[in-house]
């Protein structure tokens, strides 16, 4: 059974085949993003951001170069 | 590519600018009037000029666009290009002009030495480099050339010590960048600058390949040859080591170079820095989207029919997304013409946009905040030493800067 979406909460996204490292997400929002050590590319700190973190992860979301994150809904 | 005979005359590019510090006010017209729009391009056939914010995101974030140089329709414009397309000059591949599964093939072993937490570490190593040649300038005394004594050499010898280069080499690498990206530059001595490099790299390359040491190109050639997977060639390597050095250091030094000169040409921009108050990294994405340095880089060949802003575009045309007018575009950046650090710049398209978009872009940020941060409060009585419209501007390169800035204190 999944429960009713919270409006305040988002859940975000990352696809790591996509991405091609440019950090602009651990810039924008760096409670949610990071990047892997090794490999460099995304990795979710936060999947269900709250309130001024969601903000800036759907800003992230905008900025990334490579379309590899999104916002549902 | 169609250039067909009802259609009027297409305009030459690239158009002038009327002031050093400005785009060229075609931009503007072209921006308003026709967002996509036919040009004759300076070594032969046409292309579409796109200048839309909206529209250049788009192009450069759609992989129906080829990077490929080679690719019929590739926009006439660099000398490199032409030395691609007819004499199949460079042999060796490197990111900047692969696509798809070839390009993240190439790109994604150096991921990890770019990101924002490793490029974080560098900021006390890139700390002293600047005081070390800001010391020299003052020891030397004013007046100086800014370009010489710290525009160049700081990002020079960064990107050095990341890849392992002896930075003794800078004088031979830094005047074979400049041939590489002159418009002047002919077809020979294109081929000819693209040589040396190459065979200086071959050299360097194959010595880290027998004794891989700790630095950018040595965790590289570990790093693959651990992997196993076949991408631990040479000439990928060569490819790699000459992009990451030409893209590092004149970049970033022609930013320097403008940034300093608008710096000191409007004292109110400046203050902040004097005074240590204010937002160094805004400033920053303010000057890079600004500036908008290289131009006509972010050129694509179309490899399938499309649309871009309502308008047809083939397969085998060519599109020159033109960043330096997306980023005056008032629709993205309110009154674009004036530098406000203040407005909250990020998502300029000044390191572009899409798979390609710059790999070392959290580098130059850096190395841009230490630098003007650290030459406005040690050098608070800082000026330029002549008119600001007779400085040597490159207007016959790839990407724009300053050949020289003479300032005094
Ligand atoms: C302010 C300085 C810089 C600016 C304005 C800048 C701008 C750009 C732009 C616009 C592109 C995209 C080209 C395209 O889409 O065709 C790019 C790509 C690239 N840049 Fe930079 N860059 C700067 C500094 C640097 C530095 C310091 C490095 C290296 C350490 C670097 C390495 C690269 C590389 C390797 C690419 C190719 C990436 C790819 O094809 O995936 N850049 N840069
Ligand atoms: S912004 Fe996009 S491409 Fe860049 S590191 Fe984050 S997810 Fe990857």
């Amino acid at each position: 059974m999944s429960a009713p979406a919270d409006p305040r909460r988002s859940r975000v996204a990352a696809d790591r085949e996509v991405c091609v490292g440019a950090g602009q997400c651990v810039l924008t929002a760096p409670e949610v993003f990071d990047q892997d050590e090794d490999d460099g590319r995304v990795v979710l700190l936060d999947d269900r951001p709250e309130g001024e973190r969601a903000e800036s992860a759907r800003r992230a979301v905008w900025l990334c170069p490579s379309h590899a994150l999104s916002v549902v809904p | 590519m169609t250039s067909s005979t009802d259609r009027a005359p297409a305009m030459p590019f690239p158009p002038p600018r009327t002031c050093p510090l400005h785009q060229p006010p075609e931009y503007d017209r072209l921006r308003t009037e026709e967002p996509v729009a036919r040009a004759a391009m300076p070594h032969g056939g046409e292309a579409w000029l796109i200048t839309r914010y909206e529209d250049v995101r788009a192009v450069l974030a759609d992989p129906r666009f080829s990077s490929d140089r080679r690719k019929p329709g590739f926009p006439r414009i660099h000398p490199a290009v032409i030395a691609a397309q007819d004499h199949g000059v460079p042999a060796r591949p490197n990111m900047i002009g692969l696509d798809g599964a070839e390009h993240a093939a190439n790109r994604r072993p150096v991921l990890s030495e770019f990101t924002v937490k490793r490029v974080r570490a560098m900021r006390p190593r890139i700390q002293a480099i600047v005081d070390e040649h800001i010391d020299a300038m003052l020891a030397a005394g004013s007046p100086a050339d800014l370009v010489t004594s710290l525009s160049l050499p700081v990002p020079s010898l960064v990107i050095c010590e990341l890849l392992g280069v002896p930075y003794a080499d800078h004088e031979f690498f830094q005047s074979c960048t400049a041939e590489l990206l002159s418009f002047s530059t002919t077809g020979g001595g294109r081929a000819d600058a693209m040589n040396r490099m190459l065979a200086y790299m071959d050299r360097l390359c194959a010595a880290k390949e027998a004794d891989p040491g700790d630095d950018l190109l040595g965790r590289v050639i570990t790093k693959q040859r651990t992997a196993g997977d076949g991408t631990d060639d040479h000439e990928h390597l060569v490819g790699l080591a000459v992009i990451l050095l030409v893209a590092g250091h004149e970049t970033t030094a022609n930013v320097i170079s403008l940034g300093t000169a608008a710096l000191l040409n409007d004292p109110a921009l400046a203050a902040p820095l004097r005074s240590g108050t204010g937002s160094t990294p805004a400033l920053v994405e303010e000057l890079v989207r600004y500036f908008s340095i290289t131009g006509a880089v972010t050129s694509r060949a179309a490899t399938e029919d499309t649309t871009i802003g309502g308008t047809p575009i083939r397969a085998g045309e060519g599109v020159v997304a033109l960043v330096p007018a997306a980023n005056h575009d008032p629709d993205a950046f309110d009154s674009p013409d004036r530098i406000d650090p203040e407005r909250g710049s990020r998502h300029h398209l000044g390191f572009g946009y899409g798979v390609h978009q710059c790999l070392g872009q959290n580098l130059a940020r850096l190395e841009l905040e230490i630098v003007f941060d650290t030459l406005f409060r040690r050098i608070p009585t800082l000026r330029l030493d002549a008119p600001l419209d007779t400085l040597p501007f490159k207007d016959d390169a790839a990407i724009y800067g300053l050949n020289e800035l003479p300032v005094a204190w």
